[in-house]
C-alpha cells in the first residue's frame, strides 16, 4: 500500500479523487497540488449563473475548510508543477524537486487563443472563476457590444448569459450551424433559433479576419469584410489538454495523457478528467471528454485504481453525459453522436420548448439529445448502457413521444 | 436515513432519477418528485452515487 499519493490539479476531478481515496478507507498523506490561488471551485456556473450574478464565489467552492481538515488533505493552491519524471518518480513544483509513491495527474485542460490577441484588452476567454468575474464586470460597464467567437456551447451559454444583461450579443461561428459538429445540423439549427429568437444576432460560416483596436479591442473584422462593433469578444474555440509539463515525462501524450482501459498512464500514475485520453472499452477507442460529469467519476475511478492490483482493477467506460442551460433551456446529450448518423425526432414542441432526438449507428443507440427534456435523456441513456439497438430506441420512443 | 433535496438548489438535470428511479422521478412538468423520502439500508450506495453526480449538489442524506 502506497504511504502517499499526490494529487496534480486541484479542480473537479483531483478532488473527486481526494475524497474518493478517503471514503475507500486510504490513511496515508493525501496531497492536492493546483496552480490556481483559489480553493477548487466548480466551474459550470461560470458562464452561467455566476456570470449572471446571481451566485457568490464562495457557492462555487468544492471543499470548504471543514471538509478539508475532515480529509486531512495537504493542499497547496498557487503551486504550479512542472516537471514529472516517472523513472525517478519525481516531481518539480514551483522548482523544488518532489518524490512521489503514487500520482493522480488532474491537470485539466485550458481554453484556446487567437493568436496575437493577448496584449489587447477586452478579449476574453473563459475557463477560471478570474475570467468569469472580469467578463461579468465588462458586461456591466456602460452598454457595451459582445462579441463571441465561436459557437460552441460555452460561446452559446456566454450568449445567453450576456443578453440577459440586456447587451447587444453577436456570435461569430466558422460553421454554417451551430453546433452541428455535435448535434447534426438539424438539432445545431433547434439551438440556432433559440438564440436569434431571444435577440442574439448569428454570423455563421465565416471566420475572424483580425480585431480592431489598438490596446483596447474595438471591432472584429471578419473574413466576408463584415465589421462587427466590439467592446467585449469572449473567445470560445475549444480547450488545450495541460500536458506540457509532461513532455520528458516518460508518459505518451496524444492530445491528452494517455491511459489504459482502467485510467492507469504507468505503473502507480494515473490522469482524470479533461487531460486524461483512455481507451474506452465501449467505443472500442481512446476518447478525451470536457465534462463535468466525467471529471468527478473519472477522479473518483483513477484514484480507487491505485488502491487495486491490475487483476482488481474495472475498466472505466460510461455513457458520456453533459447539459448546457441557455436562456430557460436546458440541453442534455447523453453519448457520441457522429456525422451521418441516423436521426430521429421524437419530441419538438416549439411552444413547449421541449425537443428529444436520438442518434444511432451500425444498428446501435449512439446518443440522445434533450431540450428540457431530461426524463427521455436518462431513459435513453440507461438504454445505452444496456446497448440497445437502434430498432430498440425506436421502439421505445413509440411509447413515449 | 432521510433523502433530503434542496429544491431552491435543484434543476432537474435527472441523473438522479436515472441511478436510483426507486427513489426520484423528474416527472413530465419537468420537476424532480422524492418517490421515496426514507428508503432502506440497502439503497445506501446508489444514494450516495446520486449525491456525488448531481451537478447542483442539491440532495444530501440524513442518517
Amino acid at each position: 500500500m502506497h504511504s502517499s499519493i499526490t494529487i496534480v490539479g486541484a479542480s473537479l476531478a483531483g478532488v473527486r479523487a481526494a475524497e474518493a481515496l478517503r471514503s475507500e478507507g486510504f490513511e496515508g498523506v493525501i496531497k492536492l497540488i493546483g496552480d490556481e490561488a483559489h480553493i477548487p471551485y466548480d466551474r459550470p456556473p461560470l458562464s452561467k449563473s455566476f456570470l449572471e450574478g446571481e451566485m457568490t464565489s464562495e457557492k462555487l467552492s468544492l471543499l470548504t475548510k471543514e471538509k478539508i481538515t475532515e480529509l486531512e488533505l495537504e493542499i497547496r493552491t498557487g503551486s504550479k508543477a512542472s516537471k514529472l519524471d516517472i523513472d525517478s518518480r519525481t516531481l518539480e513544483i514551483e522548482g523544488e524537486v518532489e518524490g512521489f509513491d503514487a500520482l493522480v495527474i488532474a491537470t485539466g485542460a485550458r481554453a484556446r487563443k487567437l493568436p496575437n490577441t493577448e496584449k489587447i484588452n477586452g478579449i476574453h476567454t473563459l475557463r477560471s472563476l478570474d475570467d468569469s468575474i472580469e467578463i461579468r464586470d465588462s458586461f456591466k460597464s456602460g452598454n457595451p457590444k459582445v462579441v463571441v467567437v465561436g459557437g460552441g456551447f460555452i460561446g452559446c451559454e456566454v450568449a445567453a448569459t450576456a443578453s440577459a444583461f440586456g447587451v447587444e450579443v453577436t456570435i461569430v461561428e466558422s460553421q454554417d450551424v451551430p453546433l452541428s459538429h455535435v448535434l447534426g445540423e438539424e438539432a445545431g439549427r433547434v439551438i440556432s433559433k433559440l438564440h436569434t429568437d431571444n435577440g442574439v444576432q448569428l454570423k455563421c460560416g465565416v471566420e475572424v479576419q483580425e480585431f480592431k483596436g489598438e490596446n483596447q479591442v474595438e471591432a472584429v473584422l471578419l473574413k466576408d469584410g463584415t465589421l462587427l462593433e466590439a467592446d467585449v469578444v469572449i473567445v470560445g474555440i475549444g480547450a488545450t489538454p495541460n500536458t506540457e509539463w509532461l513532455e520528458d515525462s516518460g508518459l505518451t501524450i496524444e492530445n491528452g495523457v494517455c491511459c489504459d482501459q482502467t485510467c492507469l498512464a504507468a505503473p502507480n500514475i494515473v490522469a482524470a478528467g479533461d487531460v486524461a485520453r483512455w481507451d474506452h472499452r465501449g467505443y472500442g477507442k481512446s476518447i478525451r471528454l470536457e465534462h463535468w460529469d466525467n471529471a468527478a467519476e473519472q477522479g473518483k475511478h483513477a484514484a480507487l485504481r491505485l488502491l487495486q492490483t491490475d487483476s482488481e482493477a474495472l475498466p472505466y467506460a460510461p455513457i458520456p453525459w453533459f447539459w448546457s442551460d441557455q436562456f430557460d433551456r436546458k440541453i442534455q446529450l447523453a453519448g457520441i453522436s457522429s456525422p451521418g448518423d441516423d436521426f430521429e425526432v421524437i419530441v419538438d414542441s416549439p411552444e413547449e420548448g421541449r425537443y428529444t432526438a436520438i442518434y444511432g449507428n451500425a444498428g446501435r443507440l449512439r446518443a440522445v439529445l434533450g431540450i428540457n427534456r431530461p426524463r427521455h435523456v436518462m431513459q435513453f441513456k440507461s438504454l445505452m448502457e444496456e446497448e440497445a439497438s437502434w430498432k430498440e430506441a425506436l421502439d421505445f420512443a413509440r411509447g413515449i413521444g | 436515513m432521510r433523502v433530503v433535496v434542496d429544491f431552491d438548489l435543484c434543476e432537474s438535470n435527472a441523473i438522479c432519477m436515472q441511478i436510483a428511479p426507486d427513489i426520484f422521478e423528474v416527472r413530465d412538468d419537468d420537476f424532480l418528485y422524492v418517490l421515496d423520502e426514507t428508503p432502506s439500508e440497502d439503497r445506501r450506495s446508489n444514494l450516495e452515487e446520486s449525491v456525488q453526480r448531481c451537478p447542483k449538489q442539491a440532495i444530501s442524506i440524513e442518517g
